[in-house]
């Protein structure tokens, strides 16, 4: 029988807001644990929550960037579950209104654009983060657990899939696509190292054809795109094997072992857990204006797959385009910059990703302190077109404007790399080479074409690689007569 | 000690003949004289006061006035967090809890130059109406100490009604400070929801809880009123609007407003004493010159059970902080599960636990629909009904209490019984309007009887209005016999 696997994800994205979802905490990773926390996030009694605008701010773009509707109004609701690092015992969260509905996202999968529909998006806040110390910090062996209430409170969007990707390649290019989106709109770190984006895949698998959903297991704990990748794979066989060999797949939730490449079984969910959402009573209902709405889709930047297209439109094949659209800002900004100036896109972005990537690699600069316009660019491969200075005296012009030299005119001119293009100058250091040379001469006249690369290489040579090889050639053969 | 409410008091503390220091240790010596039989503090802080009180003179002799309520001597219901001082809602779970910062309303209290002279006691949690559910044993009513003070702010009405505070904060989450009030013979006050602040108080059930004033005269609740209220950015349910001024109107009489009379408040289970001196109320602002309209809120009958979910549902999840794990008791246990659950069986008192099960009944899958669904169908129910009523009248009156003060022990045994204590003063909580209970008399054993008067959201102006006529009309100047009590 052929499988087809069926795969929901669900994104945890953290907000890199100033403060906290409900207090006026500093988020911030990395510090002493227990510092930023106040009477709020640590649930002390009594505390309240007031939410951040700016996160709903936030919430609002990323639905926004994918395609999702903004709901006029929205209800926070109390998730109640007991833990220990969740200090109120209730997670402040959102149930059946949530800030962001029905949207999707388009990613390409081996050249062919795969579309994931998002079923919603909404806010919520973190919990602490507990430590298990001991063996291995798995929670059932270890001693003791340590409580750290920083993170507690901080803004959590909850990104969740329509179970419409069906492969571990289709898994990890919509991760890759929805973390770009995120990074795009600079809403969050979404540094997955560091945990301020997580991914979690609910799989299961049914026969091809069949309309039905299987059961389904929510995996956790992957830390990068290859291990997502990894572990859906990996999922997806274990599944497979247990149904081919008469088991039956359980309502589970499992841990993606990164070492051993393999899941285990976590906890078993006994039916669903019972949550008992209600309206958080301590904050009312938000409005969502239009005004509010317009406002932020007004601040979008343009997003991944937009500038791909767009690029793509320019006239870049799509592998340029791809490479180009995945550069840091300040380079995209200098082709746009240079195609501005009157540069020729592709020659633009060949450029750019080439030989601009490669110095900044070499020479250990960020990309934003490249001192180089995009209408000096533009200048650069006009001296190429113009037949000025050749492609290979180009990287050195290059070289000087970005060591600040000048202009890249001045530049080759002060480097000494104008090609020599003046035929009477040409003439007479071919004449000269010519007459030294008298059995290559001889050669070439009898149709030993292979001695017109040598000859045209003395005339580099005599020139310091200055002269327009095209017109040596041509010089050449007009004097010898081989034409 | 010749100063009986703030509104007095102010005038000799600013000409010179009264000091924050006398009324302060005044107020410390009732305390110390009574405490042992009335027992109305968890905590007397005798060193703050006694410093903020010099703190307060000072200010005197120097002019600096921060307003009615400096130096004046003001309790606290021990569900209000204080910074520094021990605070625990009555429970053992919050045995020996130092809370790191003040509450909103405690801290505009100290910025007014209030002294704060301890904490009081009430029902664990807030949840009950005797104050007998507290785990550091029950207050009793300085009228007749065999009787409770009602409850949850039951504290906070003893020490008013036995003078060791001027003026105390109460909250009222289905009539804790207006019962208590009316059955210690007190004045007291549940403002509209959203107009005092919440932070620092400790939850009971989060969209009916509101604090307000207990005290000895209308003029003082207003005054009082007038210090907590007002927006506070830390509380998103604050209101953002206007907040009128209080007591402008006091003096202005009733003369053409219209007072409706629930009839839903009266009959079965209303002691006759209560009922006669309420309609004999009614029949006195008729004679002032209100219009006594006759008014049916047929939800009323069924704003009870409604309460009974939403109030614990809220809770369940309001207490499910109190685990062990960063304060307060905690239990020995194996695991963090077992530690957690042992620290709240232990910690918790029965009540609090049965309104916790109540709750996550209420809310759990498969049930929410047809309880906490359905009840919040009858608060919306229970709206439009006061909408309908106060198309017609100003102001809505009832007794506060369908009994006066109930023995110690009498109820304790029958949650229900004691659950109907609060029949007349839910609605409002439920609707998040505005009511007051004013004392108007004494039943034939001497204990107090309640008069309340219901506004719409933000109607405090008129409720303060007709209430300050209530005042004029009953002229209840009995005290309790303080003497006896002390000996």
């Amino acid at each position: 029988m052929t499988w087809e696997a069926v795969i929901g994800i669900e994104v945890h994205v953290e907000l890199s807001t100033e403060s906290k979802m409900f207090c006026s905490c500093e988020v911030s990773f990395g510090a002493e644990p227990n510092t930023k926390v106040c009477p709020t996030c640590l649930g002390l009694p009594g505390a309240l929550p007031v939410p951040n605008e700016k996160a709903l701010d936030s919430i609002m773009a990323i639905g926004l960037a994918l395609n999702c509707k903004v709901a006029p109004n929205s209800v926070f609701h109390r998730k109640n579950y007991f833990y220990a690092d969740l200090p109120k015992n209730y997670q402040i969260s959102q149930f059946d209104v949530p800030v962001c509905l029905e949207g999707y996202l388009d990613t390409t999968v081996d050249g062919e654009t795969h579309r994931v529909g998002i079923e919603r998006a909404h806010m919520e806040e973190d919990t602490g983060k507990s430590t298990h110390v001991g063996e291995g910090g798995r929670i059932h062996a270890a001693s003791s657990t340590l409580l750290d209430f920083n993170r507690s409170g901080v803004p959590l969007v909850e990104i969740v899939s329509r179970p419409d990707i069906h492969s571990a390649a289709q898994a990890r290019s919509y991760a890759q696509a929805l973390r770009g989106v995120v990074a795009e709109l600079g809403v969050s770190d979404a540094r997955l190292e560091e945990g301020s984006i997580r991914f979690d895949a609910n799989i299961s698998i049914r026969p091809e054809g069949d309309d039905e959903l299987g059961t389904k297991v929510e995996v956790k704990n992957m830390n990068s795109f290859r291990s997502l990748e990894q572990a859906v794979d990996y999922e997806i066989k274990r599944q497979i094997d247990l149904v081919e060999s008469g088991g039956t797949v359980i309502q589970e939730t499992r841990h993606w072992d990164e070492e051993a490449g393999v899941t285990h079984s976590m906890r078993t969910k006994e039916g669903s857990s019972d949550y008992r959402y209600f309206a958080e009573p301590d904050l009312v209902p938000m409005e969502m204006g239009r005004e509010w709405v317009d406002r932020i889709a007004a601040t979008l930047p343009e997003l991944p797959e937009q500038r791909l297209e767009r690029y793509r439109s320019a006239g870049l094949e799509d592998t340029l385009a791809a490479v180009l659209s995945g550069a840091d800002s300040p380079l995209r900004g200098l082709y746009e910059d240079a195609v501005e100036s009157g540069a020729d896109a592709r020659a633009a972005a060949n450029w750019v990703t080439g030989e601009v990537t490669a110095w900044a690699r070499r020479n250990e600069t960020e990309t934003q302190d490249l001192a180089i316009s995009g209408s000096q660019l533009a200048g650069l491969l006009a001296l190429i077109d113009d037949g000025k200075v050749s492609a290979s005296a180009a990287k050195d012009v290059l070289d000087g404007v970005l060591l600040g030299e000048g202009d890249p005119a001045e530049v080759a001119e002060s480097r000494d790399l104008i090609q020599i293009s003046d035929s009477a100058a040409i003439d007479a250091v071919v004449d000269e080479v010519l007459q030294t040379n008298p059995d290559a001469v001889e050669s070439l006249r009898n149709g030993e074409d292979k001695v017109l690369g040598f000859l045209v290489g003395q005339v580099m040579r005599a020139t310091r690689g200055k002269a327009d090889p095209q017109l040596v050639n041509a010089t050449i053969r007009e004097r010898v007569g081989s034409g | 000690m010749s100063a009986q409410t703030i509104a007095e008091a102010q005038t000799g503390l600013r000409d010179g003949s009264l000091t924050s220091r006398m009324l302060v240790e005044h107020a410390l010596k009732v305390a110390a004289d009574t405490e042992a039989q009335i027992h109305a503090y968890l905590t007397i802080d005798r060193a703050g006061a006694l410093e903020a009180a010099e703190k307060a003179d000072e200010d005197f002799s120097r002019g600096q006035d921060r307003g009615p309520l400096q130096g004046i001597p003001v309790a606290l219901k021990d569900n209000m967090v204080t910074r520094g001082v021990e605070t625990t809602a009555s429970s053992q779970i919050l045995a020996g809890y130092v809370p790191p910062y003040d509450a909103t309303v405690v801290a505009r209290l100290r910025a007014g130059g209030a002294v704060i002279v301890g904490k009081t006691n009430l029902d664990e949690f807030a949840m009950g109406s005797s104050t007998e559910n507290s785990a550091y044993g029950p207050t009793y009513n300085p009228w007749d100490i065999d009787r409770i003070p009602g409850g949850s702010s039951g504290g906070s009405a003893a020490a008013v009604a036995a003078g060791s505070a001027m003026a105390a904060l109460g909250s009222d989450t289905g009539g804790s400070i207006r019962q208590p009030a009316s059955l210690t013979g007190v004045v007291g006050v549940k403002p509209t929801y959203g107009t005092v602040s919440r932070y620092g108080l400790i939850a009971f059930a989060s969209s009916l809880d509101q604090i307000g004033p207990l005290t000895r005269s209308v003029e003082d609740s207003a005054l009082t009123l007038e210090a907590i209220w007002g927006h506070d950015p830390l509380d998103a349910t604050s209101f953002r609007g206007e907040y009128p001024a209080l007591r402008s109107r006091l003096q202005e009489g009733v003369e053409g407003l219209k007072v409706g009379v629930v009839s839903e408040l009266a009959g079965e289970g209303y002691e006759p004493a209560v009922e006669a001196q309420v309609s004999g109320m009614v029949d006195k602002l008729a004679g002032s010159g209100a219009e006594i309209h006759e008014v049916s809120l047929p939800t009323f009958d069924i704003a009870l059970s409604a309460y009974y979910l939403i109030a614990p549902a809220e809770a369940s999840a309001n207490l499910a902080r109190f685990d062990g794990m960063r304060y307060g008791l905690r239990s020995a246990g194996q695991t963090a599960e077992e530690m957690m659950s042992r620290t709240r069986a232990e910690g918790f008192g029965p009540e609090v636990i049965r309104r916790i099960l109540l709750g996550t009944y209420a809310l759990s899958a498969g049930y929410y629909d047809a309880f906490y669904g359905q009840a919040q169908r009858v608060r919306s129910a229970i709206r439009e009904d006061f909408a309908r009523a106060y198309s017609q009248v100003d102001v809505l009156v009832s007794p506060t209490s369908p009994t006066v003060a109930f023995k110690a022990g009498e109820r304790t045994e029958d949650p229900l019984a004691m659950y109907l204590s609060d029949i007349c003063t839910i609605p409002c909580n439920l609707s998040g309007d505005p009511a007051i209970s004013v004392p108007i008399g004494l039943d034939g054993q001497g204990l107090p009887i309640g008069f309340q008067v219901m506004a719409p959201a933000l109607g405090e102006p008129t409720m303060y209005q007709v209430a300050a006529a209530v005042e004029r009309l009953a002229s209840f100047e009995a005290r309790p016999n303080l003497d006896l009590v002390a000996s």
